[in-house]
């Protein structure tokens, strides 16, 4: 195979990668964020959650329209001259829209299944949030957050309806693995479908498995 | 130490409603779960808001509605001991202890060294909360929070996860950190035992409000509300009333009782302790013919329901020493026995 036939997997594992990285931290800000809020929780936890309820085609059209050259943002955008759509960009723009609802709801769940008491132990005790944040919360959330990366790592791997709507299916350049077999299934090369497919289902079989093995490694405590 | 309460808080079912003031002692909220005793604690400790009033300690103001005040719970210098010790369970014995230590290193380090020591602990250090006893587990949290800049402790129902063995050992190393800590406590407790032996004044809450504040003696020997003579462990209560200067009718025992004291007039109960009732041979004033309803063998005594002869009046409770039953049994069975209602004895409430 020469190189541009890897282009699908590399472009894949990029997308993924970057977007896990920013909806990791986005995912647990967001969840920190909301379970502190004292009003409109309701509504900042349906608003975030939104694109995962949502079909994939809609969340990828209205990024279309939000960006799109004739949109505020992609007006603005224009006076930089960065245009989003059909880019790299938007690839890993759609992952991470679609993703975040993923890492957002696990670890607001890891959140608020931890005993509140230690919360308050640690405020008395005269230990600043930020330091409660990263000592406390965070390592005792630890599996539900591990939890979530893995999830939303798996669904940014395999995104496919945002993505072909709002960075379009081309090859080098926007073509997934995901959108790879929709073009190869289009061009009735379903060898070339069958590798890609193949490919995706070991690829996330993998990290689940990898993520199962590893906590209940950790486990016990 | 002085704590200085006066705090309003609307919540589901009543409106909690406290004013206190205490200077170097332990001080107790006692009563029945839900009745605001733990919000209390939590508007004083700042993880709960109050919706109005002040909370003052050592001339600090914690929380001030008027003045738009509410220290969060870091700057309040106020030690919480939760029911369930709240530990770290990421964090070693050792780096639970140190966390909300004060101090440079050294000082830390030598704090935790004389806890270690103090409650019992070493050798735990790299212990992690989840592989202590229960025991163990509070003594980390005694630790910990005396390591923190607390002046002040609160203590949520501390001995209520513990079996009676290990509560009555738990609860004496708690005097001697009460002692160290010159007394500056507040204590919420439904045991009654438990909050005499360790609280020097106890107010009785009920429904977001005290019943009653006053010294322990006073609140066991002569309680001033139904609730509060309830709380206090008083088994037998009656509906009674006034019926002269000594005299009072007791409605649901169906019994014409003599106090010591003049009778108020608006006497609306009378409660008597369960083993103050006396055995008397024959009949006499205040004694009656009462009839033996049921017998339960409790671990030292007996707990004998009865009644008065001849009526359907509620049993009453009386508490009686095994051997002096088995003895009296007998003569017992069948035609009643008479009992003593010691009048100074006698509880009367007028709410």
């Amino acid at each position: 195979m020469d190189e541009m036939a890897w282009r699908p997997l590399v472009i894949t594992l990029e997308t993924a990668l970057t977007a896990t990285f920013i909806t990791f931290f986005a995912g647990i800000g967001a969840a920190y964020g909301v379970m502190r809020l004292r009003h409109g929780r309701g509504v900042a936890d349906a608003i975030l959650t939104l694109p995962m309820v949502l079909p994939p085609t809609v969340v990828g059209f209205f990024l279309l329209l939000a960006f799109g050259k004739r949109s505020a943002i992609g007006k603005f955008l224009l006076q930089f001259d960065v245009s989003l759509v059909f880019t790299w960009k938007a690839t890993v723009i759609a992952a991470v829209v679609v993703s975040l609802p993923l890492m957002y709801r696990t670890a607001r769940g890891a959140f608020e299944q931890l005993d509140q008491n230690i919360l308050y132990a640690a405020r008395t005790l005269g230990i600043s949030e930020w330091r409660i944040f990263w000592r406390v919360l965070l390592p005792n959330a630890r599996q539900g957050i591990l939890a979530g990366l893995v999830l939303s790592f798996t669904r940014a791997l395999g995104e496919f309806g945002a993505t072909i709507m709002f960075a379009g299916n081309i090859p080098g350049v926007t073509q997934t693995m995901s959108t790879a077999i929709y073009a190869a299934v289009q061009a009735n090369d379903y060898d070339l479908a069958f590798q890609w497919a193949i490919g995706l289902v070991i690829f996330s079989l993998v990290f689940v498995v990898a993520m199962n093995a590893w906590l209940s490694r950790r486990g016990g405590r | 130490m002085e704590l200085d309460v006066s705090i309003r808080k609307s919540l589901r079912d009543y409106e909690l409603n406290v004013d206190f003031v205490i200077r170097d002692e332990v001080f107790a909220l006692l009563g029945a779960s839900g009745c605001g005793k733990s919000m209390t604690l939590k508007c004083i400790a700042g993880i709960e808001r109050p919706d109005a009033g002040r909370i003052l300690l050592n001339g600090r103001t914690l929380f001030d509605s008027a003045a738009g005040i509410n220290l969060p719970p870091q700057q309040r210098r106020v030690g919480y001991l939760f029911q369930n010790y709240a530990l770290f369970p990421n964090m070693t014995v050792a780096e639970n202890i140190l966390f909300g230590a004060v101090g440079n290193e050294a000082a830390k380090k030598a704090k935790m060294q004389d806890s270690l020591e103090r409650f019992d602990l070493k050798g735990l250090e790299k212990a992690y909360p989840s592989e202590l006893s229960g025991g163990q587990q509070q003594r980390v949290a005694f630790a910990r929070v005396l390591s923190s800049a607390a002046e002040l402790l609160l203590l949520d129902e501390p001995f209520s996860a513990l079996d009676s063995f290990l509560k009555w050992q738990m609860e004496l190393e708690l005097m001697d950190l009460l002692h160290s800590y010159d007394d500056a406590a507040v204590l919420v407790s439904h045991d009654r035992n438990e909050v005499y032996r360790l609280a020097s004044r106890i107010a009785v809450m009920n429904r977001g409000r005290f019943e009653a504040m006053s010294g322990r003696q006073e609140l066991f020997h002569q309680p001033q509300t139904l609730a509060a003579t309830l709380l206090t462990g008083c088994k037998n209560v009656s509906r009674a009333r006034c019926e002269g200067e000594r005299a009072l009718w007791a409605e649901e025992w169906e019994l014409p009782l003599m106090a010591a004291g003049n009778v108020p007039q608006g006497l609306k109960y009378v409660g008597l302790r369960a083993h103050f009732l006396a055995y008397r041979p024959g009949p006499g004033a205040n004694t009656f013919l009462m009839e033996v309803v049921r017998v339960i063998e409790d671990t030292f005594s007996y707990l004998v329901m009865v009644r008065r002869a001849g009526t359907r009046g509620k049993p009453i409770r009386w508490e009686v020493d095994k051997d002096f039953w088995q003895s009296v049994q007998g003569a017992v069975q069948g035609q009643g026995i008479y009992l003593y209602f010691p009048p100074e004895q006698l509880i009367l409430l007028e709410r």
